[in-house]
């Protein structure tokens, strides 16, 4: 098959991360890092060739009849169950797997060559590049799975990396419990995603994609109709599937770990917490969604899920004072947008515009809210925090980082001609196609974004003077500033791509233009929204301060996140951990334990009144040995007779 | 006589060719380049293992005496694996001072034995099978008393020697009763001549005698006696070679026996005195090891158990249970060499063979530690190492035969597996936990030791995960495999 060296971009990353992980220890600091980043080079040209031939080539047969072809490029079988089945692993290249190559290893490489800068001198250098080269392994074979429980492999996989770089800085706590805490929530979401898993192989004998999603009426027909709790098996089996997604993306309510995330190593949020992993449950939901679209009740539930976190993280973000914690909700609320598109996206509304607009802003998000982490990561790098009041007045010192912030924020906000002006645009139509209640509640929610976004932008880089003493800012070095240069130029440039060509739910053509009527609402927004931030922001006063104590219990509940996370505590340290675990960690002890150890008792005297049958004296083995041969002809005679 | 028979054994002849070559080399080259013999022996040998890919043949020769199938052929290569990985493993050792002079006997009998061995699982003619029989057992003897300055190496001998005598003298025994009933020794046509009903007794007996012939090879409880003070007193690499390759010749050779010869019409009999042998086997094995503080009578008493596994695969006697068994034998030659092979490097060192000794051991040499650790999870079947996919795929292969009495037997199994995994583990404990100061000193292993543990580590985690190496089992098995273009 000609697109066969696409199995390079799994190979590259993971000999990179055996390699580093084993040896690298022993090579310095420097050449860890440069080797890392020079094999994710390599690995990011391979899927450049390997995505832009199948968007623009003709001549492998991508394009039959003006569709695009799933091409299975590889796919070998790892284990047989029954004839149907098989657990197989391989690559499948489709409009959104080669995009998501083009997101993983664009991101990959511009935060590999940040972090040559940013952790320069941290301890740990040779195994954050490993990490680095597993997660960059995973994150790609999550997306050109083949089937659903090589995905859900993957998926595992990427838990496990974002686990274990959420806790590089494994000395500090907050670290420790923050991975501890993604990787047990997001671990019980997969829990449904593997019931979700488990129950649609069942019914449909079938875990691939292709055959799932090339006739969907099928794969929803197998089930004949079964119920449970009034539901179709199949609703419950797609919402498991979903609540899979929902914590990998951190959809309310299993959103709490993410902000904790922020812990990690920033050009980590870059990569895993903002452009890529949080978008899996997005990419599990599209890869699904011709089935998808056939359940009515699970299209309502991401739909109401999807807004419901949409202006539930916008609200938070609003008063956040950590930037990451900003950038964090700020990335839940996006996310939250993709989602409910997809939620919104109906096959006969114009064309299922709302899936291409939900890879479309996955694309363009992916690269403006890695922009806008790396440029937060060169401020901590600068003034040694994350607390917004301890910056201010930044753009004299760091003139590059605030041009590129700048451009970030503009691109969230929707603000032509940047990227996240387009892609916003169509969510925003197919919100208004599906119900105009999604459409102006999303509309309102891009305007709060707006509003927060520039909020943070002036905090960082107007509001005040501090006087930072002798640790005077200044711009990050070369390796650092350039991934912010060539992310700003994309963010510019991105919305122009014409992804309705590209990327649509049947792969077919599909043509858009700007709708002015809702684009030009949500630009009067925006704008609206961010002449608010620069009256409130743009010099220090003590306006907000009062705007907050007017509605002081609003606030300190949104700066708390509306209790959630004092919720889960209550729910799993009063009912749970009481009411359930006490009493099974009694019955562990006392019943489980106690068999056990009284097995143990019974071989442990067991063993030593055997003991004599192995005195030495060789008389005796040959006594047992005939005693032995006239047993087994006894046992034989009686069993039969 | 048609001479172009012996074609039909292309791997008994290329081992003769080894065997010769060695033979040669240590008798006419100058003393001086003696010391190249163990390099030699396992370059030749490897040779032959690689070239033996190429020898498959499929048919029977000397009237049906002999027989060559895809399975018999996998079967003999599996072994190959595990000779090459203990030659390997020996060559430090077989230089050593007191070893040196006496080198060469080391592998001619090696060799020997292992071409007996062959003969075993080629054989459809108890004549021929007893020769292989013969001559897998005797010259193990001479092996075990190798270390002649030692008294332990005397006693392991003797004992050795008596008990494989006396249980030739039962098996052959057993045999005698066979032919007086059926007036044949070839597998087919006893086989054939059973089915008329006779003497049930008589053949009872028979039975009895000859799976207690075999079950001495395999060591199986009671049959076992002899094994903890053999493995105790033999050479390290002796006992290596004793506790993988001849259990997994015996254990083939066991299932085509009772298969082919005592077939399904008798299943009746023997199945119910394999479930007897493996309760005993697995229990009794497991009970014995967690009692010890000698690292080699330990790995004996669990190399006792493992055997009891292994016939989870006997007692299934459908394809899926001799595929899992041969997979089940190259998953345990790749475990319990890695531990051996820690243990020789060890020993080889320091001479310290208690588990009390390896305390700490992680802090002074934490690459073996690692091995042994691998070692340790495979033996005990902890995924996702090649143990827990061999015992996953022999339990699997028992219920396929969907009896009440197999379910109780595989339940019994299985509650062992618990016990077994805690005395795998007060080794893993005493390495990585107990935080006394070890008494084994850093040191660099031999590069050669290194080799088969590095070898063997792979095995132990790939071996599980890559499935197409069960796949082909069965497909062996099936004989629908086409080797390097030869026809099926």
């Amino acid at each position: 098959m000609e697109f066969s060296y696409t199995v390079a971009v799994l190979i590259i990353p993971i000999v990179m991360f055996l390699f580093l992980g084993i040896v690298g220890v022993k090579l310095s600091k420097k050449t860890a890092g440069v080797l890392g980043t020079c094999a994710m080079g390599v690995t990011t040209l391979i899927a450049y060739a390997a995505a832009l031939t199948y968007f623009f080539g003709t001549e492998q047969g991508q394009i039959v009849d003006g569709v695009r072809q799933q091409l299975e490029v590889m796919n070998i079988t790892w284990l047989e169950f029954t004839e149907n089945l098989v657990i197989k692993l391989g690559i499948l290249l489709d409009p959104i797997s080669a995009m998501m190559l083009i997101v993983i290893t664009t991101v990959s490489l511009m935060v590999h060559i940040y972090s040559l800068g940013y952790m320069d001198g941290e301890k740990g250098f040779q195994r954050y590049y490993a990490f680095l080269s597993l997660f960059t392994f995973s994150m790609l074979g999550l997306v050109v799975a083949t089937n659903i429980f090589q995905m859900y492999i993957f998926w595992e996989l990427v838990g496990v990396s974002s686990y274990l770089l959420i806790g590089f800085y494994y000395t500090l706590p907050a670290a420790v419990s923050a991975s501890k805490k993604a990787f047990i929530v997001t671990r019980f979401a997969d829990l449904g995603f593997l019931l979700g898993i488990l129950i649609l192989s069942f019914y449909t004998d079938t875990f691939d994609f292709v055959t799932l999603t090339s006739n969907p009426g099928a794969a929803i027909a197998s089930a004949g109709g079964a119920t449970f709790m009034g539901c179709s098996v199949m609703a419950w089996a797609l919402t498991l599937i979903f609540m899979g997604g929902a914590g990998k993306s951190a959809m309310f309510p299993l959103h709490i770990w993410l902000p904790d995330a922020m812990e990690g190593p920033t050009p980590v949020s870059a990569l895993i917490h903002a452009a890529t992993m949080v978008v899996a449950g997005v990419y599990l939901v599209a890869r699904l969604f011709p089935v998808y679209c056939l359940e009515e009740g699970t299209m309502t539930i991401i739909t109401v899920i999807g807004c419901v976190t949409a202006l539930y993280a916008a609200a938070v973000a609003c008063v956040q004072s950590d930037i990451k914690r900003v950038l964090a909700f700020s990335t839940i609320s996006q996310i939250a947008f993709m989602i409910t598109s997809l939620g919104v996206a109906r096959p006969e509304l114009h064309e299922g515009v709302g899936y291409m607009a939900s890879m479309f802003h996955l694309f363009t998000h992916a690269m403006f809210k890695a922009l806008l982490f790396l440029c937060a990561g060169a401020i901590i790098h600068a003034v040694h925090s994350n607390e917004m009041s301890k910056m201010g007045g930044l753009r004299k010192y760091m003139p590059i980082c605030n041009i590129a912030f700048l451009i970030g924020c503009l691109a969230i906000s929707g603000i032509w001609p940047f990227a996240g002006f387009f892609s916003k645009d169509e969510i925003l139509v197919a919100a208004y196609a599906n119900s105009p209640v999604w459409g102006i509640w999303l509309s309102v929610v891009a305007g709060m974004t707006a509003f927060y976004m520039f909020r943070l932008y002036y905090k960082i880089f107007w509001w005040n003077n501090p006087d930072y003493g002798h640790h005077t800012p200044h711009e990050a070095p070369m390796t650092m500033t350039f991934p912010l240069i060539f992310l700003s130029l994309v963010s510019i440039v991105a919305g122009f791509i014409p992804f309705g060509d590209l990327v649509t739910w049947n792969r077919e053509g599909l043509t858009t233009h700007i709708n002015w009527g809702v684009a030009g609402t949500s630009t009067v927004i925006a704008v609206g929204a961010i002449i608010l931030a620069t009256l409130l922001y743009r010099k220090e006063n003590a306006v907000p301060e009062k705007m907050a104590d007017s509605c002081r219990g609003l606030w300190t509940a949104a700066y708390k996140r509306f209790y959630m996370d004092e919720l889960y505590q209550f729910i799993t340290h009063k009912i749970i951990f009481a009411c359930i675990s006490r009493p099974i960690a009694w019955f562990d002890r006392r019943i489980i334990d106690g068999t056990f150890d009284m097995l143990a008792n019974v071989t442990n005297s067991a063993s030593y009144a055997v003991r004599k049958l192995q005195g030495g004296s060789i008389q005796g083995y040959v006594w047992v040995y005939l005693a032995g041969a006239a047993l087994l002809a006894a046992i034989a005679i009686i069993c039969i007779i | 006589m048609d001479y172009s028979q012996f074609l039909m054994m292309p791997q008994e002849l290329g081992l003769l060719a080894v065997f010769l070559l060695v033979f040669l080399f240590d008798t006419f080259m100058p003393k001086k380049s003696l010391g190249a013999l163990p390099v030699f022996t396992s370059v030749i040998f490897g040779a032959f293992a690689i070239a033996n890919y190429f020898m498959l043949m499929r048919g029977t020769a000397f009237s049906g005496m002999f027989e060559s199938t895809a399975s018999t052929f996998v079967m003999k290569s599996i072994l190959n694996v595990g000779m090459l990985i203990v030659l390997v493993q020996s060559i430090k050792w077989s230089n050593s001072e007191f070893v040196a002079v006496r080198r060469g006997e080391f592998y001619e009998l090696l060799l020997t034995t292992l071409f007996g061995m062959y003969l075993m699982i080629s054989a459809r003619h108890f004549l021929l099978f007893v020769i292989g029989l013969e001559t897998a057992s005797l010259p193990l003897a001479a092996l075990v008393a190798f270390n002649k300055n030692r008294y332990e190496s005397h006693e392991a001998a003797a004992k050795y020697m008596f008990t494989a005598i006396f249980s030739s003298a039962i098996f052959m025994l057993g045999l005698s009763f066979v032919y007086g009933l059926t007036g044949s020794m070839y597998f087919a046509d006893i086989a054939s001549r059973l089915v008329g009903g006779s003497n049930t007794a008589l053949l009872i007996t028979a039975i009895a005698f000859v799976i207690a012939g075999v079950g001495f090879k395999l060591s199986l409880v009671p049959f076992h006696l002899w094994t903890a003070d053999v493995y105790q007193g033999a050479p390290t690499a002796v006992t290596s070679y004793l506790s993988v390759i001849s259990k997994g010749a015996a254990a083939y050779a066991f299932l085509v026996i009772l298969v082919q010869v005592f077939g399904t019409v008798y299943s009746v009999v023997w199945e119910w005195m394999l479930y007897a042998l493996i309760i005993l086997t697995i229990t009794l094995g497991n009970l014995f090891a967690i009692r010890q503080r000698n690292i080699k009578r330990f790995l004996a008493f669990s190399s006792i158990s493992q055997a009891g596994y292994i016939m989870l695969g006997v007692v299934a006697a459908n394809e899926l249970g001799l595929a899992s068994l041969m997979f089940y034998v190259l998953v345990y030659i790749v475990s319990n060499l890695a531990a051996f092979g820690v243990v020789s490097a060890i020993e080889n060192f320091s001479g310290k063979v208690s588990i009390d000794d390896y305390n700490g051991l992680y802090k002074t040499n934490p690459y073996l530690s690692f091995t042994m650790m691998l070692a340790m999870f495979s033996l005990a079947g902890i995924p996702p190492f090649a143990g827990f996919f061999s015992k996953f795929f022999i339990f699997v292969g028992a219920l396929e035969t969907g009896s009440v009495a197999i379910y109780v037997l595989v339940l019994i199994a299985l509650i062992n597996t618990i016990v077994s995994l805690f005395y795998y583990l007060l080794v893993v404990k005493a390495m990585f936990i107990r935080q006394d100061d070890c008494i084994i000193p850093t040191f660099r292993s031999a590069c050669s030791e290194r080799i088969a543990m590095i070898a063997c580590t792979l095995g132990i985690i790939f071996i599980g995960i890559a499935s197409c190496i069960y796949t082909f089992m069965v497909d062996v098995v099936n004989d629908n495999v086409m080797m390097f273009g030869l026809l099926k």
